[in-house]
This record gives C-alpha cells, structure tokens and sequence, in this order.
C-alpha cells in the first residue's frame, strides 16, 4: 500500500466508484471545510444534502434501490440515531422480505472529544439489526477489502470510521507472541492503543497477543479467534464504543462461549461523554487497557 | 373545505372518452370485489394478520393508473387499490395476504409492505413507517432520472421526513408526483385534533404546483394529466375510507360512497349497461379468487 493514508484510500475508492462505476455520494456539508477530513473527492456525484437526517438517509435508500450504491456519509456515528430509521427498517429488511436489495455504503464517522453528541461510536446498535453487514476498518488494506467486500455483496454496509485512522499507512497485523498472558480482541481506534497497552505491559513481564477485529458481523469466530485464547485461556475485548449491551460484551460473550475461557468486555462507561475533563469518558485508551489487563492477570 | 364535491371540475365525465370512464370505473371494480372477498375470507377466519382496506379511497389509484402507468410506485400502507389499479396480479395478492409462497413478496411482508416488479410496473412499499416511502422515492428519481409516484395518507404527510423529502425534490427540479390521499384520519384522529395547516400550502410554499381536490375520479384524471409535465407536484386528495385503520370493521358509512356516486353518474351518462357487465364480470372473477374451497385447498385447512 506504500505511503497513501486511510483518508487517501477512501479518496480514491470514492473518485473511482464516481467517475467510472455511475455511483453517488450523498451526505450533509461534505464539500465545505476539510471535505470530510480530506476523504471526499471534487468529482461528480457528490450530493449535498439538506440538513434533513431522517430524509436524507431515506433518499440515499432510494437510490440504492435503483442500483446506484450510493456511499452515504454521516460526519458523526452519533447522528446515526436519526439516520437510522430507513436504514434499519427498510434497507436491512428488503432482501428478506422482498429478495430485492438497497445496497448503502455508511460512512458512519466516529470521532473523540467532541462531546456528548459528536463523540460516540453506535456500531454495536447496527450488529443488533439482522441485515446488515458491519465492519471497523483502521487501515488502507482494509478499507480496501470491505470496499471489494460491499462491491461483491448486496446488503448495506456500515462501515465504522475513526477520525483516529484518517492518517494511518501501516496495516495493523495481529500479534502473536510465544507464552503470552492473555489476548486483546480490539476494535476500531482501540487498536491503536492496544499496541501501545501491550508495549506498556511487556515492560512488565505481562505479554499479550492481539487480533484485530475487523468485522463486527457477519462475526466469524474462526481458528484465528480461537486458538490464540485457548493458549492463554484469557482474553479482553476492547470497543470504543459503550459496553453495556455494546460490541465489547456481546464479541468476549461469543468467545467465551466457544472456549469456556475467560473474557473480559472493556468499552465506555455507563456516562455521557462530556466535553472537558475529567468527565470525557475516552474510549479505552493504553492506560485503560493496561489497567484491565492488569485487573485480569 | 374537505366535502365530495370539492374541486370538482364541472361537466367534466362529458369531456372523457367513454373507453377511459368505464377502464377507471373497471379499475374500481376489482378493488372493491377484490376486497369484498377479503373481508368474508378474513371473517371465515381463513387468515388473521393486519389487512389495510382500499375500499372507499380506490377512485384516486383507479384513475391516476391510466395516466401514470409507466411511474415507478412508492406506495403507502393502504395500498391494495394502488396495486390493482397499475395491474397488479390478485391472485399475488391474495397469496401474499394469506402468507402463500406465490405471494408478491413469497407471503412475508402482508398487506401494507407490498412490492410487485412484473408486468412492466415497478411499485415498491414501505414497512410500516408512513411516509417513509417519500424519501425512498425521491431518491429513486434521483437515481435513476425516471418519474416517481408516491402515494401517502394525511398522517403521513405530517412526517417530518415528507416534507424534508418533497423539498429536495424542488432543489433538483425531479419527476416526483407526491399524492396524499386524504382520508381525514391517522387512526380514528382527524386532522382538526392533529395539525392547523395545509399540506397543500405547504407544498406550494416549497415551490412545487399544488391542488386540493375531492375523488372524484374524472377530475383526478384531468389533474393528473395537467400536473404530471411540471413535476415535481402535489395533489391533495379527499377520500374517505370505509373499513378501519386496519382489519374489516367499519364505524358506520362512510362520509361518502364514491363508489355508489360514480355509479350513479355513469348511469346518468347512459353506460348502465356497460358497468354492469363489467361489474359481473369483475364480481365473478374475485369470487373465484377467494372462493373457500379454494383457499381451504390452498391453505391445506
């Protein structure tokens, strides 16, 4: 992938999928300042739509139902409350009702810091809903693969972004060390952090694998899932968003249930996230990871 | 404002070929044999899940059909008479209502979600939301460039999402016809308790060409002729609705019978003959749809 970014990577996907595959790109204020971080290209396609959260998704629906695979953009997950209603209840239901399909591309954006209705990270209510597919890509290589992934599946797709990504080149590949402690399932921006965690507790004597998660659901619990936690017996699932009844717990339920090994859940805390210190509720950070894993060693 | 008689152009069956009157009148037809069936099906107890009834409100789908065939459909939930009137199969229907995989959705969406894609019509539905089938409309004009109708009832209208939905229809001037058809009630509240405004007005503040007329069927054709070259477009249409908001009770008559007045003229108009044969006949085809043996055999009862 060289040196090009996530937010480059989603940049050339958009302009491709514009300018040579008849698609659209619909979302609210996504040409002003910054173009979304930089990820929306100046070509045709692009749909500037009115400050109309409910209509706006319905509209994007519509024209998925008439095969134009519309990227939808949502600068912030948290408006995904609003923009929910047609996803959820039509454009994830038509293929089991109808066979037909209304294939959307969410760019549903998560960010840190913005407080209590820009900061939060809703995937987990998306995993609750039969028909869609779910994904949290961090890197180029992935935001590529779920790309070709929606291109060759007729569902619609909420992808979870990180503004923490935006600028990230490397792929992040899972980590798997010799006699390790434990191993950390994280998610999103957390995996970020969870490197870090695991360099923090390795000074320490404490050593940990790491798999990433990219896909929320449809969520495989394959060899690579299993095996590393049936070696170390416990694991820690890490979500930025809130762990009650979110990602976190339902991922380390599903491993636990298929290793009896012991799996802890460490997402948001039951809290608002306010906007200053020290009421922020931060999605888990190395410091939190660090304290967890310690908790559980 | 809301009476059988409102908007109506004056003269205005003498000004139709006969061939149109009696196709709308045709279309009428199967939508009240249709359901007539279903309510003795539905009371026999041959199925029990949610029926939304067309009866009462069909005059609008019967002639707006025969200028609009060719429109991609986004219907709302009392959609049979749209179904039937663009030439929907009923025997589909009668299968999707009874939970048949021969239904128009294989018999798992039911009455108010219906979709049909044959015979060269396209009508999608909603599912169970009102009105959230605008916003799907218009972004299928979008998309695709082609005209749109989009059915909805007074309910719906007042969902933030239509009106958010219509506006960007204005925006970018695209080939929508939003037609609310107006029974006076969501549920059993009429519109006095709900609401001190206009849809109509609302539409003509948005920009777009706007009517209130009452069902009756030869002016909804006219306007539909006249409004469907400047779209986007809105027409308010008063019609009343004879069962419940859902199943096959009735609170009384309803405040009119278009079916009855629409007879009536037709037969003022020296076509009595001709209805009547194209009543039988309709009759006798819906009878055999839901003929009970049938579906006893159909259901393996």
């Amino acid at each position: 992938m060289g040196q090009k970014t996530v937010a480059e990577t989603i940049k050339e996907i958009t302009r491709k999928h514009l300018t040579e595959d008849n698609g659209l790109l619909l979302g609210e204020s996504i040409t002003a300042v910054g173009w979304v971080n930089n990820t929306v290209p100046d070509c045709k396609g692009i749909i500037e739509l009115p400050m109309t959260d409910v209509a706006g998704a319905g509209i994007a629906v519509g024209a998925a139902m008439v095969g134009r695979r519309p990227i939808f953009v949502i600068r912030f997950q948290d408006f995904l409350v609003l923009n929910g209603s047609p996803l959820i209840f039509f454009a994830a239901k038509i293929k089991e009702l109808h066979g037909n399909c209304a294939p959307v591309f969410v760019r549903a954006i998560a960010a840190e810091n913005f407080g209590p209705c820009h900061s939060g990270v809703l995937h987990s209510i998306f995993m609750h809903f039969p028909g869609f597919r779910v994904c949290s890509p961090m890197t180029p290589g992935e935001y590529e693969k779920i790309w070709q992934d929606y291109m060759e599946h007729d569902d619609p797709m909420i992808v979870s972004e990180h503004r923490a990504s935006y600028k990230n080149t490397e792929e992040l590949n899972d980590v798997l060390e010799k006699n390790a402690d434990i191993t950390l399932y994280p998610v999103s921006a957390t995996r970020f952090e969870a490197v870090k965690a695991a360099q923090m507790l390795k000074k320490e004597g404490i050593i940990c694998n790491i798999i990433n998660i990219l896909w929320l659901k449809p969520f495989e619990l394959t060899k690579r899932l299993i095996d590393p936690l049936t070696e170390t017996k416990k694991g820690l699932v890490i979500d930025p968003g809130h762990e009650i009844a979110g990602a976190s717990r339902s991922i380390a339920y599903e491993l636990m249930y298929a290793t009896n090994c012991k799996v802890g859940a460490l997402g948001l805390e039951d809290k608002t996230k306010c906007l200053y210190e020290p009421l922020q509720n931060k999605y888990p950070d190395a410091e939190k990871i660090y304290k967890a894993v310690k908790n559980m060693i | 404002m809301r009476s059988p008689t409102y908007g109506i152009i004056p003269n205005i069956a003498k000004s139709i070929k006969s061939d149109i009157l009696l196709q709308i009148f045709n279309n009428m037809c199967r939508v009240r044999y249709f359901e007539l069936g279903l309510i003795e099906a539905f009371k026999e107890k041959i199925f029990d899940k949610f029926v939304y009834l067309s009866s009462g409100q069909e005059s609008i789908a019967a002639s707006m059909s025969l200028v609009i065939p060719d429109f991609m459909i986004f219907a709302q939930h009392r959609c049979h008479s749209t179904y039937l009137s663009f030439g929907g199969d009923p025997v589909a229907l009668r299968d999707e209502l009874i939970g048949l995989p021969s239904g128009t959705s294989g018999g798992r969406a039911g009455s108010n979600c219906l979709q049909y894609h044959k015979n060269n019509m396209t009508m999608f539905g909603h599912h169970g939301l009102i009105g959230e089938n605008v916003p799907f409309g218009v972004g299928a004009a979008l998309g695709s460039g082609k005209p749109v109708v989009c059915f909805f009832g007074d309910g719906a209208a007042e969902e933030d999402y239509v009106f958010a939905a219509m506006g960007f229809a204005v925006t970018h001037k695209l080939p929508v016809f939003f037609v609310c058809e107006d029974n006076n009630l969501s549920v059993l509240t009429t519109i006095d308790k709900r609401r001190s405004w206009s849809m109509t007005e609302v539409a003509k503040g948005l920009g777009m060409p706007a009517v209130d007329i009452t069902d009756d069927p030869w002016t909804v054709y006219r306007k539909t002729q006249e409004l469907k070259d400047t779209l986007p477009a809105f027409i308010n249409i008063y019609t009343c609705r004879a069962y419940w908001h859902n199943s096959v009770g009735t609170d009384g008559p309803p405040e009119w019978d278009r079916f009855k007045i629409v007879k009536d003229e037709l037969i003022k108009l020296g076509m009595g003959k001709q209805i009547e044969e194209i009543e039988n006949k309709i009759k006798t085809s819906m009878e055999q749809i839901w003929d009970k043996k049938l579906l006893q055999k159909l259901l393996k009862k």
